[in-house]
């Protein structure tokens, strides 16, 4: 059995250097984006902590391993030993460890996921966003704060009807704005409310830390306050068809000003 | 009792022996070649994928030559890297993953090592296998009809899949096949499963307590009940979604679709019933692939380590809680479906409990080897290896299981560096390990340990080199499924891609040295005594190659458990399952 190459130190010399350079990689630089959005850094601390917590479980578990493996390697000199209460302090460090998971899951990750599901504030700022292959389209209600009905076989895209609107027999339609661009003010509530002409799309702007489904058939709200002015990439995360990887639209946060300029410049 | 327990002639010929048999070892070597020949393709796909996404403008010489007019140039187009994208995925899960560790494995050795002359349901098995290959041959087909194979995935989410052609290139012809050919192999899985069940129930032989069954055997028992309840709810989706697309119904599609400037004739379905349906499968099927890596790996590093395994019963029992509990986290996959969020939180916990039993079974390998006789053959190495990328999978696996944290990493790399190191890595080690701990009992001659550790060296620092940066790809947000880096944000990504896509051909180069090895060792390798490794269980017992015959009517009778290794202080320091009753001392 076994060769003469040292296959065992081989193995433990590897799986040391793999861990630390996995350690390394990770915590070389913050590859996430700074955060641009209210409900954002409890996410990013839970995501922290989280991965400090994997991180020093995962370093502890590969060197037993490297050094179990390196340590026990067959001798004809030597007998086994079994490991004294093994099963034992087996169960109580996996209990122990995904105690504390659960902690954090019902401590820090439910608030962290409740924030992403505050409920619309008063002052917010509604929505709609749709998805069709492989563009968004965005629609704010305008003046009268409604937005008017939706009549799939009135979608022309040559005359820029994105969304179906019957601008000249629906009172709610008239003032409706629609854009490609999602222009957002900086710090206000905003309710976005998400939907799909053709397939299943997803809503993913890394830095306003939001991903959500589009579904067709559904109206999906998502909430979030901007806090940073800045221009950032939507991305549809949920393959929907040969040009997935081109489906993109930005959003551009302003200040509140600019907002309302841009608002007033395109109010119908 | 069981007349299948009772020795019969062999038949004769070429084609009652070694084609249409009902011999579960022939039956087993079928699919292992069946899962040899796929995992092959898929490994070839993956290459062209891997070196489209990261050189997606470059044209590569010899793709127009080879895919004509599916990449012009020599680049791929986005539509047809989809579809190479769906069938990756579709074989890697189905046809390696599924019936490699379970069926290969299980048809060979759960007779053998429970004492049973064959499984009980001989025809069955042999029917199985043959069902499985038709589903295979299907889903290959869609490469030659039509506009080629499907480009919604492997999840293959509806309306994408449901409104045919109109949504894409590949969603007519080719995704009715594709989903045909998942019936179809729904069917043999089950088919399978059920002769598992029934005779690990019932074909023990005598003095083979349940306390002194395998842990392979075990695993491969708990895997065919996840795919007896698993897959029957597949096969209905399936159905279902065949239906919408073939016979006007609306199960999957609400109203008012308009795709491609037609309105589709549908109403009233729910695009998010196929998730629930599709991954209350999809969850225990990644059980169902790592699960029988489970009992291999208690089994072989209890063997190489000299050591009784540590903890029996409640590696045992872990393994039925895994099984128990992996029917009821399916909605983590669907955290940000559009799935109301308490639903999100109540599936996180389940998730974070199921890896409980995976910790303890881990802790209890760790513990396994403390202390032990390790002898690092190949199969040993490949058993470390599966414990090393477990644990990286599995806590990786960890921040996916917290909503909030998915909600930032869902469908991102990160993702696919999590499953592709747990489902790809963890479960192919285990497969390995089972080929050069099995292959002297399979063919007779013992594979070579030399060009072995040469695979395993180089493939466990190569899987490593692939899948670990895609993990801080996904941190930084790149999304998976993309043909091409077109986004600003992506170009950062380029050289990792780049890197990643050396490594994988490097990788996969070093298969060709298994291939090699395989192939060579079943005519020249050096002749196989009945129990090389000096294992305990039943199958070390007849010659190798295992005869067609197991046991020639004198079924083994049981005395003692399935890792009695270490503690004798004679010559041997293992005591086989069937061996005469020691003296007292």
């Amino acid at each position: 059995m076994g060769v003469r190459f040292p296959m065992g130190k081989f193995f433990s010399a590897v799986v040391a250097v793999i861990a630390l350079a996995s350690v390394g990689l990770f915590f070389s630089r913050h590859w996430i984006p700074a955060p641009a959005a209210q409900h954002a850094p409890i996410l990013d601390s839970q995501l922290h902590w989280t991965l400090i917590d994997a991180g020093v479980i995962f370093l502890i578990a590969q060197f037993v391993l490297a050094a179990f493996v390196w340590k026990f390697r067959a001798d004809p000199e030597r007998k086994t030993k079994v490991f004294p209460a093994g099963v034992r302090i087996a169960v109580i460090i996996a209990v122990v460890f995904i105690g504390v998971e659960l902690f954090s899951a019902a401590t820090l990750g439910r608030r962290a996921w409740a924030s992403m599901y505050d409920g619309s504030a008063s002052n917010s700022l509604q929505v709609e966003a749709m998805g069709q292959q492989f563009a968004y389209y965005f629609r704010y209600p305008g003046a009268d704060g409604k937005f008017g009905p939706v009549h799939t076989d009135k979608i022309d895209a040559s005359i820029g009807n994105y969304f179906g609107l019957d601008r000249a027999d629906d009172m709610a339609s008239k003032d409706d704005i629609v854009s490609a661009e999602l222009v957002l003010p900086e710090n206000r509530p905003i309710d976005l409310f998400l939907t799909a002409q053709d397939v299943i799309h997803s809503f993913y702007v890394r830095e306003l830390r939001v991903q959500q489904d589009m579904v067709p058939g559904m109206r999906i709200p998502v909430h979030f306050t901007p806090t940073k002015v800045g221009r950032y990439e939507a991305v549809c995360t949920q393959l929907c068809g040969l040009g997935h990887y081109r489906m993109r639209a930005y959003v551009r946060v302003v200040p509140e000003a600019e907002f309302e300029t841009w608002m007033r410049a395109h109010a119908r | 009792m069981n007349s299948a327990g009772v020795a019969k002639d062999p038949p004769r010929g070429f084609l009652r022996n070694y084609l249409f048999s009902t011999n579960h070892k022939v039956v087993g070597l079928q699919y292992f070649f069946l899962s040899l020949f796929a995992v092959v393709v898929g490994m070839a796909l993956s290459w062209i994928m891997r070196i489209h996404v990261a050189w997606s403008d470059a044209g590569i010489p010899g793709f127009q030559s080879i895919f004509g007019m599916n990449a012009p140039g020599g680049v791929l187009t986005p539509e047809y890297y989809l579809s190479l994208l769906t069938l990756h995925g579709t074989i890697m899960i189905f046809f390696v993953l599924t019936t490699a560790p379970q069926n290969a494995f299980g048809s060979y050795f759960l007779p053998l090592q429970i004492g049973a002359e064959e499984t009980a349901f001989p025809i069955l098995n042999m029917l199985s296998f043959w069902t499985t290959l038709v589903a295979l041959c299907v889903l290959l087909s869609t490469l030659f009809v039509g506009d080629g194979p499907p480009i919604s995935g492997w999840t293959s989410y509806p309306p994408l899949s449901a409104v045919g052609s109109d949504a894409g290139p590949g969603l007519g012809t080719g995704q009715n096949l594709w989903l045909i050919s998942l019936g179809i192999f729904c069917i043999g899985a089950m088919m399978s499963a059920l002769n598992f069940i029934v005779t690990f129930v019932d074909m023990r032989c005598e003095g083979m307590t349940l306390t002194r069954v395998p842990l392979t055997c075990w695993s491969w028992f708990v895997t065919a009940i996840l795919i007896l309840l698993s897959f029957g709810v597949l096969l209905a989706a399936a159905i279902l979604l065949l239906l919408d697309r073939n016979a006007g119904t609306s199960f999957f599609v609400p109203a008012n679709l308009l795709v491609s400037g037609k309105i589709e004739p549908h109403a009233g379905g729910s695009p998010l019933l196929w998730q629930h349906l599709f991954w209350f499968f999809g969850h225990p099927e990644v059980y169902i692939a790592i699960l029988p890596g489970f009992g291999i790996v208690s089994h072989l590093i209890a063997c190489f380590a000299r050591k009784p395994i540590l903890g029996y019963k409640v590696i045992l029992g872990c393994m039925l809680a895994i099984g128990f509990l992996s029917f009821v986290v399916w909605g983590h996959h669907m955290f940000v479906s559009g799935m109301n969020p308490f639903s999100g939180f109540l599936f996180s916990i389940p998730t974070i409990i199921i890896s409980l039993p995976s910790t303890i079974v881990t802790l209890l390998w760790l513990g396994t080897l403390w202390g032990g006789r390790l002898h690092f053959s190949t199969a040993m190495m490949f058993c470390l290896g599966f414990i090393s990328t477990f644990i990286t999978g599995g806590l990786s696996g960890i921040l996916l299981a917290h909503p909030a944290i998915d909600s930032y990493l869902h469908a991102t790399y990160f993702v696919v560096g999590h499953f592709h190191m747990v489902m790809g890595v963890s479960a192919i080690f285990a497969i390995f390990a089972a080929t050069y701990f099995w292959f002297p009992k399979m063919f007779g001659r013992m594979m070579s340990e030399r060009l072995g550790a040469l695979h395993f060296g180089l493939t466990f620092i190569g899987v490593y080199c692939i899948f670990l940066p895609m993990h801080v790809m996904g941190m930084q947000g790149s999304p998976r499924r993309y043909a091409m880096l077109t986004d600003d944000f992506l170009q950062s990504t380029v050289a990792m891609h780049q890197f990643i896509t050396i490594a994988a051909i490097a990788a996969g180069a070093v298969q060709f040295v298994f291939l090699f090895n395989l192939f060579w060792s079943m005519f020249k390798g050096k002749e196989a005594s009945a129990n090389p490794w000096n294992a305990t269980s039943l199958e070390w017992l007849v010659r190798s190659p295992a005869p067609l015959i197991s046991f020639a009517g004198e079924l083994p009778v049981i005395r003692y458990g399935p890792y009695e290794y270490g503690d004798s202080t004679e010559e041997q320091d293992f005591v086989m399952q069937s061996d005469p009753e020691r003296r007292q001392e």
